[in-house]
């Protein structure tokens, strides 16, 4: 395991008495793609401007490969920062933009010129030095963005959701242009979004937040696999959960059937919640042995790689199914869950815990 | 779209552009090309050349540059501070800045004559304070004092819409960069608020440089400036083809200068910061 390169310690803010963190704390190790995750107020944008230097934390504190930064102004940090609205240098040229931070530290004006066409290289864009930043298209002014923060060389890259304001499309691309780009300078990201799909894409930790608390941090197929709360299965990617008991280990009762499953540790008869994904519910004939749950299909929709179904249960749960096989509304079915795909959670006991769950 | 009621909505300010600023303009023109006789002479714009004639002017533009660079000594570390606090347009505060505007400039000046008057104000508070009475007005000092004080609003409003315009996340950029507060104040904040300055220092030279009611009422006469002298020849001399040769003169004077703050603003960038 590589070392820490930032820990944040029991990080408290709030602003005009609305907490917006509550006593986060998280370490990030060097060399790692981390990215914040959550609805928009959660609390992301927040830390990252605390990690940043734009912003103090009310208590807590952050320290940078062992040293304490808390009190530390942003000049003086050793990282930079990509702005959600990239935040150019209007009144400047692109080759003045991408120099601005080495002419601040007062290096030599030959070395500039050769971080320029090398930066300028890395990002996709040789030859665009004199070109003014109006004539850029968004993807080009966030590949400059990218540019103008990665010359000084910093230790993190904090990245407020560049890829917002750009198509989906764009977004794809620039989603492995920055994978590349972290394979190729070895340095730590930070990446805030609120989509949940680049997210899984880039990351190699995820940390999903949600009121400013961290809901669930791991890697991305544990997010996705074993969401920890319902938030967190509801945040990322669809998913059905439903309330059940666990009747001891590896039984779970839901929708007044008894499922198999692979979890244990909660205690007899306990309230859980179970997440179930839509693709890991099968659609089997309604006499097949195998089918715990009978119902009637209700919805369906065409979602180009698959189809995106509803199935009422006899106890009239409503299931989300995705599968590439059609399958018409009226038809009765028979359902049937893998005991390895279905996920159990604990219910929030708490009113605090309460606060974790899910929010409509 | 030229349609013909297009053409005709546009009457109103044809004629009024006619009739009040492109007749009289051409009258002053004709006058100050012109001797009593109504022949042509290039006389009246060379009166300039004359000590008694220059030497206003020249007096005119040190007091209106005087006056220019203390509005923006005052006024942009204001914007600064307002910018930071995020004083929005409707605040109490900005409101109180530019609510001087609203006041007669005349009116403004009388309120510092009876401040600096020998008998005024200021002295009253100095001789209850047994301090010595001190020459206050038909000075030079006083005459700065009214321009600061009237056209300072003209470069704040300016100046602020400039400054707020200019995004957070741009100033954020250049700390993250490394830059120090200086530096983000020359390299960035400075340089994007040049088309605010344009607005502010025109709006505050041009009135400064012309201006001719401030140096009668604060002046009293002793400080003579160029708006003074064409004011005399109108007014006193009823020599109207002098008076217009020297509004020529100040005129090119207004244009070299405003094509000089211009010039940067054309370096700048496209983007305009109008006054309002």
């Amino acid at each position: 395991m590589s070392k820490n390169l930032l820990q944040l310690q029991n990080i408290s803010k709030s602003y005009d008495g609305q907490l917006i963190l509550d006593d986060l704390s998280l370490d990030i190790h060097e060399n790692s793609f981390v990215t914040f995750l959550g609805p928009s107020g959660c609390g992301k944008t927040t830390t990252l401007r605390i990690i940043g230097g734009f912003e103090k934390p009310d208590q807590g504190r952050v320290l940078f490969d062992g040293a304490d930064i808390t009190d530390l102004p942003a000049n003086k940090r050793q990282l930079n920062t990509v702005f959600q609205k990239y935040a150019l240098f209007p009144h400047m040229s692109i080759a003045d933009n991408i120099a601005f931070g080495l002419r601040i530290k007062n290096k030599p004006e030959s070395y500039i010129k050769d971080k320029i066409k090398y930066a300028l290289k890395l990002v996709n864009l040789d030859g665009f030095e004199k070109r003014s930043i109006d004539s850029l298209s968004g993807g080009q002014q966030q590949r400059i963005a990218i540019a103008r923060a990665i010359v000084n060389e910093p230790r993190l890259l904090l990245l407020d959701e560049p890829l917002g304001a750009l198509d989906l499309k764009l977004r794809q691309e620039m989603q492995y242009e920055l994978i590349r780009l972290k394979n190729e300078l070895g340095i730590t990201f930070i990446y805030v979004t609120h989509d949940q799909e680049e997210a899984l894409t880039m990351s190699d930790y995820v940390v999903v937040m949600n009121q400013g608390y961290i809901q669930q941090a791991g890697s991305p197929e544990q997010i996705y696999n074993e969401p920890e709360n319902a938030f967190v299965a509801d945040f990322i990617g669809d998913s059905n959960i439903i309330g059940g008991v666990m009747l001891e280990d590896y039984v779970v009762r839901i929708c007044g059937k008894t499922f198999k499953c692979v979890d244990a540790g909660f205690g007899t008869n306990k309230p859980v919640d179970v997440v179930i994904r839509p693709e890991d519910v099968e659609i089997i004939e309604d006499d097949d042995p195998k089918a715990i749950l009978h119902g009637e299909m209700t919805h369906i929709i065409f979602k180009g790689e698959i189809y995106e179904m509803e199935c009422r249960s006899e106890d009239g749960f409503e299931w989300l199914i995705h599968s590439t096989e059609m399958h018409e509304p009226g038809k009765k079915v028979g359902l049937y869950v893998k005991p390895s795909n279905i996920q159990i959670m604990n219910k929030p006991e708490s009113e605090d815990e309460e606060a974790l769950g899910v929010e409509e | 779209m030229k349609s013909k009621s297009s053409r005709y909505l546009a009457m109103p300010y044809i004629i009024w552009i006619v009739g009040f600023i492109v007749i009289p303009l051409l009258t002053i023109v004709y006058y100050g090309f012109t001797d009593p006789n109504h022949a042509f002479t290039l006389g009246n714009l060379a009166e300039i050349l004359v000590w008694e004639n220059y030497r206003p002017l020249y007096r005119a533009m040190l007091l209106a540059a005087s006056c220019t660079a203390i509005c923006f000594l005052l006024a942009f570390p204001l914007a600064m501070i307002l910018r930071e606090h995020k004083v929005g347009r409707g605040s109490i505060i900005v409101f109180i800045f530019i609510l001087p505007m609203w006041m007669n400039s005349l009116l403004r000046i009388l309120a510092w004559q009876t401040l600096l008057e020998r008998k005024g104000v200021i002295n009253g508070m100095l001789t209850a304070l047994h301090l010595p009475e001190q020459h206050l007005i038909n000075t030079t000092a006083a005459v700065l004092i009214g321009m600061v004080y009237d056209f300072l609003p003209f470069m704040i409003l300016p100046l602020y819409n400039a400054l707020m315009k200019i995004d957070d996340n741009t100033v954020n950029a250049a700390y993250d960069l490394g830059a120090s507060f200086w530096q983000t104040l020359t390299k960035i904040i400075l340089p994007l608020s040049v088309p605010g300055i344009v607005s502010g220092v025109t709006m505050v030279f041009v009135p400064a440089l012309t201006t001719f009611a401030i140096s009668n009422m604060l002046g009293g006469g002793k400080i003579y400036l160029i708006g003074n002298v064409i004011e005399q020849e109108f007014m006193q001399d009823s020599d109207w083809n002098q008076g217009s040769g020297l509004s020529l003169v100040l005129m090119i004077f207004v244009i070299v200068s405003m094509l000089f703050v211009n010039h940067f603003d054309d370096k700048s960038d496209t983007r305009r910061g109008g006054i309002m």
